[in-house]
């Protein structure tokens, strides 16, 4: 198939940056996005043109590093990465818009390249056990209920790429946060410091400007693992108790 | 040289807990004067950051990903395994070992393998303590799978995500030691370079990926935890950034490569579909307690297959050949993954291929479902058929899978003691980045087990003993030794970026990756690999004529980044083609053609090869000269692997 490309071509941080098009042909439909995009950027390279940057690694669908805006969607039309995306889902003679994820936290680097460091400074604030290596109790010696641990398991399979903050008009995190927030409430290692976390990530969420959840749910839509809702619902229960017992005040 | 691999007297069973005895401590209070790079924030780096943290030491931690928690380990899939005996099933510390020291074709050493297994029941406790969510069974308690050619249960896993599971567990410990300032993050940085000043290991140069700049970062010790250097093929499945730069720039500098040849090829990875092919996906082999491997009985019937006259479907059980079922009754469908691999190549080989390449062999759950439901296959591989389906098309619960073996693992790696040092004094390499537990061939669910097993209980006891006998002064950057470096790796840029030929970086990948897959992959001979260094060299005398990197250094470019990758791989194929040349046997892995029983099964030379074959640098375009490390097996009685 023949596709016409409308691609985000921004030098760094500081350039204004803006829509460029680009003609691709012979695309096979068993390609798959970022295999389209790099056969472009071969292309481009011959003839000494600067390629499209964008973020990849594993294309496998579970670093999370790829994060584009494709036709108005994060990772384009089908609920998965975009390096997950295959061309069948594209026809012939189409126009495909792509965009870097947009959100004043997520500042764009180059290209369809964001700086998503906010993530790992949120998970800084209290995304974890305080546990120390060594010394720890035998691994069965607290049981999980089956139904717990894999709903722990559900909400740990975040990969952090992002897609939720790009979809959500407010440019909220609170998917991802909340994510983190639930999986380690659910299960008995995360009780003790389960108010101080719910409490610290959310801080540290508002201080690097994600935006406020209005409940609009755009980011269950688009987050290619299946996040669900009654995370952020966790979260805000999470969050209402920690802040009626805070210590913190 | 004289390598010395420092392992400890003594019987195999003590010899950890006495060493840790004989280990020199530092000071608790005298940790925090001591400052430690890590190179890689995988399993390996990142449960040695956090817990070298933990212990005192100040911490530089770097990787090339936009954050820590997408190196290369987030992909693992099957599983960890561990010595937990929770099964009841017979296994114990010295099962583990023993497995290991087997399914490594006895080309790895006792005392390591052996302190593998010992520790990796902690692993289990660490992982759970931090909140990894492994699979359950209903009374709550840890599940268990066999995995990979083991007969007992013992691997620990997180659906088909483990690996996600795990870095992200060693993740939150390192995140929680960069909010208490003890582990300071480099991000987006690429090390280019080690700095050795006074024949010590003391520092890097890195690349600040966004900025272009070059930078040089000091301290007492200088760990890598780089990964494998399975992308030299080109193809593999390993993450489209993994690369050999940080290891190579090591041994560069003095650091012995050892067995550079060992690769692993992994049995199933969904097929190659075109020239598009940037990577090769994973399909976790625990598929293969459940699905049964098979191509057509004869020629014309893949044939008719490939045209697509016939379905899978359509082919009678009496036309279909179980190949692995009826060459190795007792293991079946869970023959180690080099067995796997090769009896594949031998099945397309005769011409039996089932997809259009002829590249392909089915994986069939047919039968599984229908014993079982498909409702417990989905429970048990949903996430795997869905990217199946996602990436082929084909629904696998309704005809079989197709796949072909990948590049997916490289046992060799950096030379380390049982200290898990290199012979350069304060370096260190990590996880796969070094070559020292797998031997010939390394264990489904074993590379996450030594990762973890490296980083959090090995290396935090011996770099101790190391740092306690290096004065805590702490040498400049602007030393010569670091303006050197950076200098070199300067130069080394700007050549690239001058070149300004007519080929890039990709098309010359792409051409090693197949000179490598040609003749020193599943199947290699002399005469082939005299044949691949040749062109090895050809090929890299063109690169650095003709390659094209377009854009600068001062900017993102990952143009460049690729080039300086690419380049390291060309000199290292040249490696890998030496080390398989002379290694006349076959173990594991490394199959030579000229060296095999006649079953067609690898065929050790004990006498001649049990040895580590360890090579050094002695300049460019310069023979490197090989060392040997003589393997001893005092617990073990080397046989035959037969899996019949
Ligand atoms: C698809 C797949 C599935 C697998 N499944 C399993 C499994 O089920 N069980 C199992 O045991 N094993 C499995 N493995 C193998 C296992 O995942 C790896 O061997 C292991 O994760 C390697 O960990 P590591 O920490 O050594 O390196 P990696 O995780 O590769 O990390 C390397 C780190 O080094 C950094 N780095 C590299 N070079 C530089 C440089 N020059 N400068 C700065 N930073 C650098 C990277 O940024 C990264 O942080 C699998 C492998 C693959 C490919
Ligand atoms: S919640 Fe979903 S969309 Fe958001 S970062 Fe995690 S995986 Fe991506
Ligand atoms: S490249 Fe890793 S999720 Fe897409």
């Amino acid at each position: 198939m023949n596709l016409t490309l409308n691609v985000w071509r921004q030098k760094n941080t500081q350039d204004k940056g803006g829509f460029k098009s680009y003609q691709v042909s012979d695309v096979s439909a068993d390609m798959s996005f970022l295999e389209m995009m790099d056969v472009l950027n071969e292309k481009l390279e011959v003839q000494g043109e600067d390629p499209i940057h964008f973020d990849h690694d594993c294309r496998e669908g579970i670093c999370g590093m790829c994060s584009m805006y494709i036709n108005g969607k994060p990772h384009g039309p089908q609920q998965t990465t975009t390096c997950q995306l295959h061309m069948r889902s594209f026809k012939d003679g189409e126009t495909i818009t792509i965009e870097p994820w947009r959100a004043a936290a997520f500042p764009v680097v180059k290209d369809l390249v964001v700086d998503r460091s906010a993530f790992d400074r949120i998970i800084q604030s209290g995304g974890y056990v305080s546990v120390n290596t060594g010394g720890t109790p035998d691994a069965n010696e607290i049981p999980i209920p089956k139904k717990i641990a894999d709903e722990a398991f559900e909400s740990a399979e975040c990969i952090g790429c992002g897609a939720c903050v790009a979809a959500c008009k407010n440019a909220s995190a609170m998917l991802f946060v909340s994510a983190k927030v639930s999986q380690l409430a659910l299960l008995p290692q995360g009780q003790v410091e389960r108010k101080e976390r719910a409490e610290k990530m959310v801080a540290q969420m508002d201080a690097e400007g994600f935006g406020s959840c209005t409940n609009t749910g755009a980011c269950e839509a688009e987050c290619p693992k299946g996040i669900s809702l009654t995370n952020i619902a966790r979260l805000n229960r999470e969050y209402l108790s920690a802040k009626l017992t805070s210590e913190n005040v | 040289m004289k390598l010395d691999s420092k392992i400890p007297e003594g019987p195999l069973a003590e010899k950890w807990t006495k060493h840790k005895f004989n280990q020199k401590l530092v000071n608790p209070a005298n940790k925090r004067k001591y400052d430690i790079i890590i190179v890689g924030t995988g399993l390996a780096g990142a449960s040695a950051a956090a817990s070298l943290a933990e212990l005192g030491y100040n911490v530089k931690a770097f990787c090339f990903q936009d954050s820590p928690r997408r190196a290369h380990s987030i992909a693992a899939q099957g599983g960890i395994n561990a010595a937990k005996n929770y099964r009841n099933d017979g296994d114990s510390v010295y099962r583990l070992f023993y497995d290991t020291i087997k399914g490594g074709d006895y080309r790895a050493r006792e005392a390591n393998v052996y302190r593998l297994a010992e520790v990796s029941v902690n692993i289990i406790d660490q992982c759970v303590a931090q909140g990894v969510p492994f699979a359950r069974e209903y009374g709550g308690l840890l599940d268990n799978r066999s995995f990979g050619g083991a007969q007992v249960s013992r691997t620990f896993y997180a659906r088909g995500q483990t690996g996600q599971q795990l870095l992200l567990g060693a993740y939150s410990a390192l995140s929680r030691q960069v909010s208490t300032g003890k582990v300071k993050l480099y991000t987006r940085s690429e090390m280019l370079d080690v700095v050795i000043v006074d024949g010590k290991a003391r520092g890097i140069v890195t690349r600040n990926l966004i900025t272009g700049k070059i930078e040089s970062h000091s301290a007492h010790a200088v760990v890598l935890a780089s990964g494998g250097y399975g992308n030299v093929f080109f193809l593999s499945t390993n993450a489209m950034g993994s690369n050999v730069t940080a290891a190579w720039r090591a041994h560069k500098k003095g650091a012995l490569f050892a067995n550079p040849c060992y690769t692993q090829i992994h049995p199933t990875c969904i097929p190659v579909s075109g020239d598009h092919q940037s990577k090769l996906t994973l399909m976790s082999e625990s598929l293969r307690n459940d699905g049964r491997v098979w191509v057509p009985a004869t020629k014309e019937m893949a044939e008719k297959l490939r045209k697509g006259e016939i379905k899978a479907n359509d082919i009678a059980e009496a036309d279909r050949d179980y190949y692995l079922e009826r060459r190795y009754p007792s293991f079946g469908n869970l023959v180690p993954r080099d067995v796997a691999s090769r009896n594949a190549k031998y099945v397309c080989d005769e011409g039996r291929g089932v997809n259009e390449t002829g590249e392909a062999v089915f994986l069939d759950f047919r039968d599984a479902i229908k014993r079982d439901s498909e409702d417990v296959i989905r429970a048990r591989y949903g996430n795997l058929f869905d990217m199946y389906q996602q990436i082929t098309g084909e629904n696998p619960y309704k005809v079989p899978m197709k796949i072909y073996p990948a590049v997916h693992y490289t046992m060799g790696g950096l030379w380390v003691d049982y200290n898990l040092m290199t012979n350069v004094p304060g370096l260190y390499a990590t996880g796969e980045s070094n070559f020292s537990d797998h031997g010939a061939n390394r264990l489904g669910a074993s590379a996450l087990m030594q990762g973890l097993a490296d980083g959090y209980f090995v290396l935090p006891y011996t770099i101790g003993d190391y740092l306690a006998g290096v004065p805590a002064t702490k040498v400049e950057t602007t030393a010569p030794e670091f303006q050197e470096a950076e200098k070199a790796v300067k130069e080394r840029i700007n050549t690239l970026l001058n070149i300004k030929g007519s080929k890039t970086v990709d098309h010359f990948h792409k051409r090693l990756g197949k000179i490598m897959w040609d003749y020193c992959g599943m199947a290699r001979t002399a005469e082939g690999l005299t044949k691949a260094k040749a062109m090895i060299k050809e090929l890299r005398e063109e690169f650095w004529k003709d390659v094209k990197v377009v854009g600068t250094n001062e900017e993102l470019n990952m143009s460049l980044e690729k080039a300086n990758r690419v380049a390291d791989f060309l000199e290292l194929g040249e490696l890998m083609v030496d080390d398989a040349l002379n290694r006349n046997e076959s173990c594991g892995g490394h199959f030579r053609e000229e060296y095999q029983t006649p079953e067609g099964e690898a065929l050790r030379d004990d006498d001649n090869f049990a040895y580590v074959a360890a090579w050094q640098y002695t300049g460019d375009n310069q023979p490197e000269v090989l060392h040997k490390e003589p393997l001893a097996f005092e617990n073990v009685k080397l046989t035959q692997r037969s899996y019949k």
